[in-house]
């Protein structure tokens, strides 16, 4: 039992460098995993197309990348000699920031609807814009496409963004906070004289620029990954977007894949999501830390 | 500055009458507090002069003019909020800017009377801070701020000091005062407190149950409270009640307790004798002596120069009284009660009974 006071400091200082150690190790191995086939992609695009052609896997850098974005972007690649990656990404970048905007926008105005004013039905409305919660695009698409071929709207922007905009998450989510607003802050602006637009402007939305902050990262991931949807509304190949004109670059069968300009077509396709999300994630990290009482 | 004037408001939500039927005249520059137990319907009561709500029937004329149909930014009225509502991205000069910006007054109007508050209230220095960074008693000032710079003609206070500790509350409440005073600004001040509501007001509304019970200063509601209800609910400790029955010529009613007999000081009331009366008397008031009531003393509560005793007649019934001093114990103990101290009220319907003449 008698053990000194040092070395029972030693111990727990040899104890957690041994937990710092597992911690680690874990954390390292999961970053490789995530990490590796990114890597890989990375790598792969700056060879020939000989070398990932013969079967090799390399792991070090070529001396092609210079030539492989050039081509990617300017002139594109694969089995149909497609799309070059700088008109698809302005494609996908044109319909990610409009899905996620136009989201945003009809669902604040829905749910300060549902939340702040009483009219007849109201319920009834919220419940139906929620149930359609339960009903993914795939399961609609067949009416939706013939809905935008009567309207004139295929390859073209809108009948690519139109159709996604309604979203009934956004408006739950904007619905659940707005219920966290005070009523006080409403009477206060009714005695002030706030009609229900200035009060909109001035409060709700200041208020809700965390929340829009959070969601606009998620809903322009959500648009940008969109496939399905584009591949079917739009057959101008000038209207196509980077996801889906990446996997008509892939050939099937024998055809001789350009593997070195598909992969760099991957990495710039991955880029904007990338600045997006480090780019807001500064802006809402701060609007957390920042908490409103 | 504006008289206020409140017709026969009655308020019902859905089949449960909240109001029913509270008239009020408050003159130019007074200020009225209303107080009651939650759920009496006084916050509904100064919503309604607010505009918050519409009342059911009945009217709302300030000035002499009928705003019962008009909107709350239209009736020139301002509110303190119990949690001040402060906007929390807007600085305390947007705050207090908002609602004159809203009505499109010059942008060196607006400073000027921003700052013109905020010196009166000692915010000054505040001015560019936010919501958050505030301690309470200063969210309080900047939310009586917000209701100075309009120069309206009614301060509506809803329970705006339940939000601070103690100690400021008392401080804040003298500010209130003051500044009401200094402004002379007709004001309804609405409080379940009624340490704040007597010392607050120049009249108080003592609300019960949906009705208007009296309407009278804080020290005539205090020494001829119109009701037990009244009684029991301003003063502390509550009054203490005693049944009894009103003897021949109603000068006199004996206790039902234990037979003793006191003749009214101020009167004979009016009645046939057995009618059942419920006399009132104020814990202060008690005495010790012997030849009135035999209590058992269950609590004794030591408030440095006096004290508050719990008791219990024989027939179980409490008693309170506060006596000077601090030298008291549990047991049994004798109490008179002072003749020119009792108040007599009808036995069934609470109602106070004066002297017939």
């Amino acid at each position: 039992m008698s053990v000194s006071v040092t070395e029972l400091a030693d111990r727990t200082r040899r104890r957690q460098r041994r937990e710092a150690f597992v911690t680690h190790a874990c954390l390292v191995l999961g970053v490789l995993i995530f990490a590796f086939p990114i890597y890989l992609t990375i790598i792969g695009s700056t060879h020939d197309v000989n070398t990932i052609g013969r079967g090799d896997v390399p792991l070090v850098p070529g001396g092609e990348a210079v030539a492989n974005y050039t081509q990617a972007w300017g002139v594109g690649g694969g089995r149909f000699m497609g799309v070059p990656a700088g008109v698809m990404l302005l494609n996908s970048i044109i319909m990610a920031i409009c899905v996620a905007v136009g989201k945003i926008a009809i669902s604040l105005t829905s749910a300060y609807a549902v939340v702040f004013f009483r009219f007849p039905l109201r319920m009834l409305f919220f419940w139906l814009i929620f149930i359609t919660l339960m009903l993914p695009v795939e399961v609609r698409i067949i009416p939706t496409i013939q809905v935008m071929v009567d309207l004139n709207m295929t390859n073209s922007y809108q009948g690519l963004i139109i159709p996604l905009v309604a979203s009934a998450t956004a408006t739950l989510l904007f619905r659940q906070f707005f219920l966290t607003i005070p009523d006080e802050y409403v009477e206060a602006a009714k005695i002030d004289g706030a009609g229900p637009i200035r009060f909109f402007l001035d409060v709700i939305l200041p208020l809700s620029r965390t929340n829009i902050a959070a969601l606009f990262v998620i809903l322009f991931i959500y648009g940008w990954n969109q496939y399905l949807w584009p591949l079917l509304i739009v057959n101008d190949r000038s209207m196509e977007t980077v996801v889906v004109g990446l996997t008509k670059m892939i050939g099937s069968g024998d055809s001789q894949n350009e593997w070195n300009v598909i992969m760099a077509t991957a990495v710039l396709a991955l880029l904007p999501p990338v600045a997006v999300v480090v780019l807001m994630q500064r802006w809402f990290v701060k609007g957390l830390t920042e908490t409103e009482k | 500055m504006a008289t206020l004037t409140l017709r026969d408001v009655k308020k019902s939500f859905g089949p449960t009458a909240v109001l029913h039927g509270v008239n009020l005249d408050v003159r130019d520059g007074e200020m009225i507090v209303i107080v009651g137990a939650s759920g009496c319907g006084k916050s509904t009561l100064l919503r309604i002069v607010a505009g918050l709500e519409t009342a059911t029937s009945g009217g709302v004329i300030i000035d002499g003019q009928d705003v019962t149909p008009l909107e709350p930014a239209d009736r020139d009225v301002a509110m303190v909020f119990q949690n001040y509502a402060l906007y929390p991205h807007m600085s305390v000069f947007q705050n207090m800017a908002y609602g004159l910006k809203i009505r499109g007054m010059a942008r060196e109007e607006i400073i000027r009377r921003v700052d013109e508050a905020a010196k009166l209230l000692g915010i000054g220095q505040l001015l560019e801070r936010k919501p958050r960074q505030l301690s309470g008693g200063q969210r309080q000032r900047v939310a009586m701020g917000r209701a100075i710079v309009r120069n309206p003609k009614l301060f509506l206070f809803d329970e705006p000091l339940s939000n601070l500790d103690a100690k400021l509350r008392v401080q804040m409440r003298a500010e209130i005062r003051q500044l009401q005073r200094r402004l002379n600004v007709t004001s309804l001040f609405v409080t379940h407190d009624q340490v704040e509501a007597m010392t607050l007001g120049d009249r108080l509304v003592v609300m019960h149950a949906g009705h208007a019970a009296q309407i009278a200063t804080p020290m005539e509601i205090w020494a001829r409270p119109a009701d037990t209800y009244v009684a029991g609910f301003i003063g502390s400790p509550s009054m203490n009640f005693l049944s009894a029955t009103l003897m021949e010529g109603g000068a006199a009613a004996r206790l039902d307790t234990n037979g003793l007999v006191l003749p009214f000081a101020d009167g004979p009331r009016a009645g046939a004798a057995g009618r059942k009366l419920t006399l009132g008397i104020r814990p202060e008031h008690l005495q010790i002596g012997t030849g009135g009531l035999d209590i058992h003393v269950e609590l004794v509560e030591p408030l440095g120069g006096e004290s508050v005793l719990h008791g219990r007649l024989p027939d179980g019934t409490a008693l309170t009284a506060r006596l000077p001093g601090a030298t008291y114990a549990d047991g049994p103990m004798g109490v008179i009660l002072p003749l020119e101290s009792l108040h007599v009220f009808d036995g069934e319907t609470g109602k106070r009974l004066d002297p017939r003449d």
